[in-house]
């Protein structure tokens, strides 16, 4: 054992039964509605995150299927060109900004924590305002559509269709500022997992014994701070030249359009990879529990996640190769566009050399895992096709690219999160989702999607472009398109089973024991679900599977006050215990803070003064926030 | 299986030359030739790697093992992985050097013989062509005429949003950028009618914006600038002569020009020659006196957002116009 010190009640002092009596006192929430809103545990606001990602997932589908529905016949009239252009914005901005996002980082919200042996997150008021910021967003995108207010001009808001002179009323303005609010809460999270990885993992766990999925989750964080202010500056200055006439995209007043597009891409292709690098996490840590076996090429693993976010950042013109840039600035583009080909390789070579080398055992996470790398390898390599220029040429804007991003998105994010959900489900709620139905969804969502996209291509390839509301009866594109619509059907079916085995199985699944599986890393290693205070004993790591090299005796460390929240502190390299350091309990101001945030922000879609006006209520909860409690914040 | 069933539908695409005549698999010009070749390069090869891929990932799978396995030694997985990484930096290089001389074999836009200026608004195509030897300059709509097997340079510009050219049979896709000014080069070696339609999204009909490459023998596409260039002719047919004078005397000539006579607005396509266009409203309809008088009588119902207002007009007036837009050939 590591005595850390000395200081207020410590665990040292307490008998096993007392010590976690004390530790649920000091850790718990509030009860009732008021605890609900006040709680800073991760675990509830990262659960609270992942439930109202998926009813965003939900309501996006819902949206596709209206757009099949209209796309099934030649000038259908289903739906006319303004609630479709509505549609396919908001499917758009929902899935990217309501769902892909937000749901990788609320699952690293309640998991990375856990999985470096801590009891919160680093800043746990943050990641509640965080929360409300996102729930606000979500309703502000949500309720601008039902009242026919949704954004039409498509999730990327090319200017100046966007702009003032042609975004009519305030739809443009309403999907600038869900920007804001998805942004604000992405950096909070983003912020909160660098030091808590950093700067909390538990005694023992040096960089090279992180697990995979957490090396995912830093890289994306990193990601994620340096790709939001792009967009953040993009559609600030949107907003400007709608609301007060500044002229940064408006080309008749010295201003460009494609600036615009650079802005936007430079955000949005590392988009692309915060989506993707967390899933890269999730297919590792499943892949070493269903073959028992640690992922072949660790260090090769961590630097492919490093080198794709690197690269990352430079491949952005590949979204603009036909907007009339320079050819020579292509062709940069297009070799590193088909050099993060190697990275990715890498890691699907990795995996196939552990599967090779271990024994499967074919659960439904794992065969979410096999969908995954069957479905990405086709939608990487359609990847290097469109950075192909010539290539890109004629695809560009087609169906094709809508086919192969949805097989790089759906292929390679959504698959590995149903994995991870079948995963990590007993964990979140203590109960196991069933298998017989797990082996239905998997083969519905399989099917249904590869039927419903690889159409896409040929359709792309026969001069479907994207984004029509409706095609001519001459077209030769009815029959592939009336199969795609049907295909759908089942790909729907697919996820409404999957939806009804997690809210049957959140209530009646068979109960699950803290370690299910079997698996290696520390979430494992406490309750199913764990308790308030996540570990009694903060755990000490000197292997990188920790529950494989001792799992009947996973050493801990002790000397923390159980009267107080508190966390050890460790290292950045070697993750050497530093000190104690204060969690923060619970608090309502992180939601005042919010709401009063979401007044400034909707306000100043109508009037600038809300910038003035609407700081003042934001002032006010950032000091009820920050009042000093007069408490020293650590003792090494 | 599911291989053999995604090679199927591949070869099934590309087999499909028959796909229209918009369609990056038909293609009628030397820049989409070109093109072609590299999709069918490119799409072979990977698909190659793909089955490869997935043949590995069934081994893996299903190996057989024995029931005490001796452990895989890591430097073979090592040895094996590496030489993955490796076929993986060949061949991505590989693409990319094709790519590149791809891009060069189609060679660049500003060597055309003819120049055409398309100036995109939402949600038509407005085209211009410049004054050569024999004829003077002149404007249409929605169609374009080329000559078979000669370079043309298309320069391309916006009125408003940013849309898109694309003629997959002929040419890749290249935008129209309000503030700037694009090129593209087309060229088409046999004679036909090639669709093309509007690639960036540009608002509520974007799907409805279309247009018609006509590549001509050079003979014909001669005459054809020379009729283009004419004034429109006087209306002779008693109906056609009283829709002039309705056409005239409508708010129509507010936003339409007819060469010869009153009529010079120029915010909506020049109607000259409307009649000798295929179609009518960027793709919608065919040119008959029918579909013109559907058109004229509500345009927002056809095409619902487009900046064509319903015109009052009696059934004569509506009949009128529609024979005289007929025969402005």
């Amino acid at each position: 054992m590591t005595d850390l010190g000395k200081a207020g009640l410590a665990d040292t002092a307490l008998s096993n039964t007392e010590l976690r009596r004390a530790l649920a006192s000091t850790w718990s929430a509030q009860p009732g509605l008021w605890g609900a809103l006040s709680t800073v545990d991760h675990k509830v606001i990262g659960r609270r995150y992942v439930a109202t990602a998926f009813v965003f997932l939900a309501l996006g589908g819902v949206l596709s299927l209206l757009m099949r529905l209209q796309l099934s016949q030649p000038e259908a009239r289903f739906i006319g060109p303004d609630r479709y252009n509505q549609i396919f914005t908001m499917h758009g901005s929902n899935m990217m900004f309501l769902f892909a996002v937000p749901v990788m980082q609320a699952m690293a919200v309640y998991l990375v924590p856990l999985m470096v042996g801590t009891r919160n997150i680093a800043f746990p008021r943050l990641n509640a305002f965080s929360y409300w910021i996102y729930l606000a967003g979500g309703l502000l995108l949500w309720i601008a559509f039902v009242v026919d207010t949704g954004p039409d001009v498509g999730w990327f808001a090319y200017v100046p269709l966007s702009g003032p002179q042609y975004g009519i009323g305030k739809r443009a303005d309403i999907w600038a500022q869900m920007i804001t609010f998805t942004e604000l809460s992405a950096l909070a999270i983003a912020v909160e997992i660098v030091v808590t990885v950093f700067k909390q993992r538990a005694p023992g766990m040096s960089l090279d014994r992180i697990p995979l999925f957490v090396w995912s989750m830093l890289v994306t964080s990193f990601l994620i701070i340096l790709a939001m202010p792009a967009i953040m500056i993009a559609s600030t200055s949107l907003i400007l030249d709608r609301l007060v006439g500044t002229h940064f995209f408006n080309p008749a007043e010295g201003g460009d359009v494609l600036l615009w597009q650079h802005l936007f891409w430079f955000f949005g292709h590392p988009e692309v990879y915060i989506i993707f690098l967390p899933a890269v996490g999730m297919v590792s840590t499943i892949v070493a529990t269903f073959t028992g076996r640690p992922v072949f090429g660790y260090l090769a693993m961590v630097m492919a996640l490093v080198a794709t976010g690197v690269l990352a950042f430079g491949l952005w013109v590949h979204h603009m190769f036909v907007a009339g840039l320079p050819r020579l600035g292509e062709s940069f583009f297009t070799a590193s566009s088909m050099a993060i080909a190697v990275p990715a390789g890498l890691q699907i070579f990795c995996w196939l050399a552990t599967i090779w080398a271990g024994k499967p055992i074919f659960k439904t996470p794992f065969l979410f895992v096999i969908g995954f790398i069957v479905i990405f390898v086709l939608g990487g390599l359609t990847g290097v096709m469109v950075a192909s220029v010539p290539f890109d040429t004629q695809v560009h804007d087609t169906y094709f690219v809508v086919a192969h991003f949805h097989y790089v998105l759906v292929g390679g994010a959504v698959f590995p999160l149903l994995g991870a959900i079948y995963y990590w489900f007993p964990k979140l709620t203590g109960r196991m989702m069933s298998e017989a139905l797990g082996r239905w969804v998997f083969g519905l969502i399989f099917v249904g999607f590869n039927l419903t996209f690889f159409p896409m291509h040929i359709l792309g390839l026969e001069g479907m472009p994207r984004r029509i509301y409706t095609y001519q009866p001459e077209m030769p594109w009815a029959g592939l398109n009336m199969f795609v619509s049907l295909s759908a059907i089942v790909l729907a079916a697919g996820f409404a089973l999957f939806f009804f085995d997690a809210i049957r199985s959140a209530r009646w699944g068979a109960v699950a024991g803290a370690n299910p599986w079997g698996a290696s890393t520390l979430e494992w290693a406490t309750a199913s679900p764990p308790h308030p205070y996540n570990f009694a004993m903060p755990p000490v790591v000197s292997s990188r599977e920790p529950l494989w090299a001792d799992a009947v005796t996973l050493p801990v460390a002790a000397g923390l006050r159980v009267d107080r929240r508190e966390v050890v502190i460790t290292s950045v390299v070697e993750g050497t215990p530093q000190a104690r350091e204060a969690s923060v309990g619970h608090s309502i101001w992180p939601l005042w803070a919010a709401l009063a945030t979401t007044l400034a922000l909707i306000w100043s879609i109508f009037s600038p003064w809300a910038v003035v006006w609407g700081s003042i209520p934001i002032a006010v909860s950032l000091i009820g926030w920050f009042w000093p409690k007069g408490a020293p914040e650590d003792e090494s | 299986m599911r291989a053999a069933r995604v090679l199927t539908l591949w070869i099934a695409a590309f087999a499909c030359g028959c796909s229209g005549n918009q369609s990056a698999l038909a293609p009628y010009g030397a820049p989409a030739m070109h093109v072609e070749h590299l999709i069918v390069a490119i799409v072979a090869l990977c698909t190659a790697i793909w089955v490869a891929v997935m043949l590995v990932l069934g081994g893996a799978l299903w190996r057989r093992r024995q029931p005490v396995e001796t452990e895989i030694r890591q430097s073979h997985l090592a040895s094996a992985v590496s030489a993955a990484v490796a076929a993986t930096v060949i061949l991505i290089a590989g693409m990319t050097i094709a790519s590149f001389y791809t891009t060069r074999s189609i060679g660049l836009p500003q060597r055309g013989s003819i120049t055409i200026t398309v100036r995109a608004q939402q949600w038509w195509w407005q085209v211009f062509y410049a004054s050569s030897a024999t004829t003077r300059g002149f404007q249409t709509a929605n169609e374009i005429h080329i000559p078979v097997g000669q370079d043309v340079h298309v320069q391309l510009e916006s009125a408003d949003v940013i849309h898109s050219f694309w003629v997959p049979s002929l040419a890749g896709k290249q935008d129209l950028v309000p503030g700037r000014s694009n090129s593209l080069l087309l060229r088409a070696e046999k004679p036909g009618v090639y669709r093309g339609q509007c690639a960036e999204f540009c608002g509520l009909q974007h799907g409805h914006m279309a247009l018609m490459v006509i590549a001509e023998a050079p003979a014909d596409y001669t005459r054809w600038a020379a009729s283009q260039s004419a004034d429109a002719m006087p209306s002779l047919a008693p109906d056609a002569a009283a829709g002039r004078m309705a056409f005239l005397a409508r708010p129509c000539a507010a936003c339409h020009t007819i060469r010869g006579t009153a009529a010079i607005g120029n915010t909506g396509p020049d109607l000259t020659h409307v009649g000798s266009r295929q179609t009518i409203a960027a793709g919608l309809l065919e040119t008959t006196r029918g579909s013109l008088a559907a058109w004229i009588a509500d345009p927002q119902t056809l095409k619902p957002g487009n900046n064509m207002p319903i015109v009052p007009l009696t059934s004569a007036e509506l009949q009128d116009i529609s024979a005289y837009m007929e025969s402005l050939k």
